[in-house]
């Protein structure tokens, strides 16, 4: 009986030992070297895995990070500037900071401003119908309102609107990963340049129809009538396919375009509202001290 | 026992309410618009300027490339504009648009009834002929037909197919056209058989229709090598694969044309077309359209010039009626929702179809419930379950694996499904996204 006892202990223990040393050996022959900073980077990256870097997640992107000579062309749009800032200075390498963006939805066809010619009764994606036909209105550029940007979201920053049938975006939530703009089958939503106090100037618009047809279709549809490009003094409209767009980054906020567009496709948001021409210097303090 | 395909198939009520009127000419509209790509291939390029007085007849835009096909005007009358306008599928294309003025067709088109049976040219002739009149397949795939009759080197066509089956509920353009026009179409289909260098022509009816297999078995048993074969009545019978199996036994390989298995498919129309463009010098510019419903008030059976608004076809049949909640561009099983009646007939359009509110409803999509119906109903033996998650999912390597390029989109999966899924709207998106990837892997 103790014969037993002891066989199997001296067995059992001989196994273990001899195990541990093939074990010992293989992690020693095999040993694959990871930076320490990879996990480094990891830790302090928002861990999502949007993709709005370009990779395909987080941790990609932090061994991209400790692989690369410099951070030209580098950045994470959920934790911008501080977090890159902190990033390099784990890596002892400068940071190179990238302008914030934000996604606005470039379509405001309300159903008041867009009637409902149509009626669509089949899958509730908008990729599917976007395949399947023009959608329920007769624009065949704007929105759909199936939100597929909304399913797309990965920070809650989008809901769909139940009275407007479009997308909101939260300028809180944003973190311009993209996502939406590549879940958009008619590519509406564009990230621009995020300005102080989320302040916004944009074509709300992405029709390419002429005038009277898109004018037809919508009552905001931007015409192409270009008196927005003559009214801009820093060339940052340009006209395409009937179609004008602004330039997030040579805009300057002057809102002149706004005012000339005779369907009121530009919008301003976030803008202190306007007064009248003779109290027009409080009008720049009260934007400042706001 | 009649022949048909093995696998799958449906049996939707036929409902085949148009089926005894007579072919009538459609008033001509006051104008009309003409897309300049309506075919499958590359958009013709505009021949005709504003402003141009055109005759019926007259080209007004050239076929580009191979794959490609003339249009011709199908009124004469002033050209107004080349605009963009909205066509069936609710895009806007280039269209040619013409006042109507008279009814002035070019001299040399032979517009006597009198059949023209006696065939003078040689079959390179025929495909030129064909090529010239802008000939495309009328069963509503619309390719362009100099194509089909272009044997490719190295491969042999034994028989020629003609496809009168008209599986699709409803239409009935095909059946009274074989009804009314029989010699015509045995001439074109001799014209076919010249064309394509073969002794031996095969006509496929479905049995609904024993009146034109009758007429077409008396006629056709006066000519050497055409035969009449009806077949089960099961939708999709009319498809290119399952009529080639159902007639002649081969299966068409994945990714493969008839004329790998020794054969070429043309339609009932389309060899009526070719019938009137070799003996009559008559381009493409009209064709059989059914104008049916249950409740629209007079259906029926148009001659229609090319370019016609949809409108004022629905009115020559009595209107849309107030019930209407759906009118459908082709047959019920495969045809499109039209966002407005206001587009243009094309050479593609078989049929117009308005339906009643109860009857144009889809019922609400519910999870897959694993029955397998969708499978026993797929003619090409695909798992439609499959690919629609594949497409939803955006597994479209998988889906390629899983041949998607192989559903011809007949819609028996979603007529089947119980669960009302939407199978074939995710299959078709699914399809059109593997046919980009493959094109771009092809252009690498």
């Amino acid at each position: 009986m103790n014969s037993v006892i002891i066989y199997t202990v001296v067995s059992l223990s001989s196994l273990g030992a001899l195990f541990a040393i093939i074990l010992f050996v293989v992690a020693r022959k095999f040993r694959v070297f990871e930076d320490p900073r990879i996990d480094q980077i990891q830790e302090i990256l928002p861990g999502a895995n949007c993709g709005g870097c370009g990779f395909a997640g987080c941790r990609n992107f932090a061994e991209a990070l400790v692989k690369a000579d410099s951070f030209e062309g580098l950045n994470c749009p959920v934790g911008g500037a501080s977090l890159m800032t902190d990033a390099a200075e784990i890596l002892g390498r400068e940071a190179v900071l990238t302008e914030p963006l934000i996604a606005v939805v470039r379509c405001n066809g309300t159903p008041e401003h867009r009637p409902r010619t149509s009626n669509y009764d089949g899958a509730r994606t908008c990729t599917i119908a976007h395949s399947l036909y023009t959608g329920e209105t007769d624009c065949s550029y704007g929105c759909l309102g199936y939100g597929d940007c909304v399913v797309a979201c990965k920070f809650d920053a989008m809901y769909m609107d139940p009275e407007t049938g479009l997308p909101v975006i939260s300028d809180e939530k944003c973190v311009a990963c993209g996502a939406c703009v590549k879940a958009c089958p008619r590519t509406i939503i564009e990230l621009r340049k995020k300005a102080k106090k989320d302040r916004k100037i944009y074509v709300s618009c992405v029709n390419c129809d002429k005038g009277g047809p898109a004018r037809k279709a919508c009552k905001v549809a931007c015409i192409g009538c270009g008196k927005c490009v003559k009214a801009c003094e820093y060339d940052a409209i340009t006209l395409e396919n009937n179609l004008a767009w602004i330039d997030s980054m040579k805009c300057v906020f002057c809102r002149k375009c706004v005012t000339e567009c005779p369907t009121s496709a530009i919008l301003e948001i976030n803008f202190p509202p306007r007064k009248e021409r003779s109290s027009e210097p409080a009008e720049t303090t009260a934007g400042k001290t706001e | 026992m009649l022949k048909t395909f093995p696998i799958g198939g449906v049996h939707p009520p036929e409902n085949k309410i148009s089926a005894d009127k007579a072919i009538a000419d459609l008033p001509l509209p006051s104008q009309v618009v003409i897309p300049i790509s309506q075919h499958i291939g590359a958009p013709s390029a505009t021949e005709v300027e504003k402003g141009q007085t055109v005759k019926a007849g007259q080209l007004i835009a050239a076929a580009k490339g191979y794959v490609s096909a003339n249009i011709h005007s199908s009124v004469s009358g002033k050209v107004t504009k080349i605009d963009q306008i909205t066509d069936s599928s609710g895009y806007k294309k280039t269209c040619v648009v013409i006042d109507v003025e008279g009814d002035e067709w070019l001299e040399s088109i032979d517009r006597d009834e009198r059949l023209v049976s006696d065939i003078r040219l040689s079959g390179e002739e025929i495909v030129k002929k064909c090529l010239e009149a802008g000939i495309v397949g009328l069963g509503g795939a619309t390719f362009p037909s100099h194509v089909k009759l272009s044997i490719p080197q190295g491969k042999k066509c034994e028989v020629l197919i003609i496809n009168g089956v008209e599986c699709e509920p409803y239409l009935t353009s095909d059946h009274r056209l074989m009804i009314e026009k029989p010699d015509e179409i045995i001439t074109g289909i001799r014209l076919l058989m010249k064309a394509l260098a073969v002794d031996r022509a095969m006509i496929g009816i479905e049995n609904n229709k024993p009146d034109a297999i009758a007429i077409l078995r008396e006629k056709c048993s006066r000519q050497e090598g055409i035969s009449v074969h009806p077949l089960e009545v099961k939708y999709p019978q009319g498809g290119e694969k399952q009529l080639i199996k159902a007639l002649i036994n081969r299966e068409v390989p994945s990714g493969g044309l008839p004329i790998d298995v020794g054969t070429v498919v043309h339609n009932v129309g389309t060899a009526f077309a070719v019938y009137e463009a070799v003996q009559k010098n008559k381009p493409l510019f009209e064709r059989i359209v059914t104008i049916t419903g249950k409740s629209i008030s007079n259906p029926g059976n148009y001659r229609v010039r090319i370019g016609t608004p949809v409108s004022h076809l629905i009115e020559a049949a009595g209107g849309i009626p107030e019930t209407t909640a759906k009118i459908v561009n082709g047959g019920p099983m495969m045809g499109k929702a039209l966002n407005t009646p206001d587009v243009p007939v094309v050479k593609g359009t078989s049929g117009i179809i308005l339906f009643d509110k109860q009857e144009s409803v889809r019922p609400a999509s519910g999870p897959c419930i694993r029955c397998s119906r969708c499978i026993t109903a797929c003619a090409m033996g695909l798992e439609p379950y499959l690919l629609m998650v594949l497409a939803e999912r955006s597994m479209f390597e998988k889906a390629e694996t899983e041949k998607i390029t192989d559903c011809m989109e007949c819609g028996s999966c979603s007529y089947v499904c119980p669960a009302g899924r939407p199978l074939l709207d995710y299959i078709r998106f699914g399809k059109s996204q593997v046919m980009k990837m493959m094109r771009e892997r092809k252009a690498k």
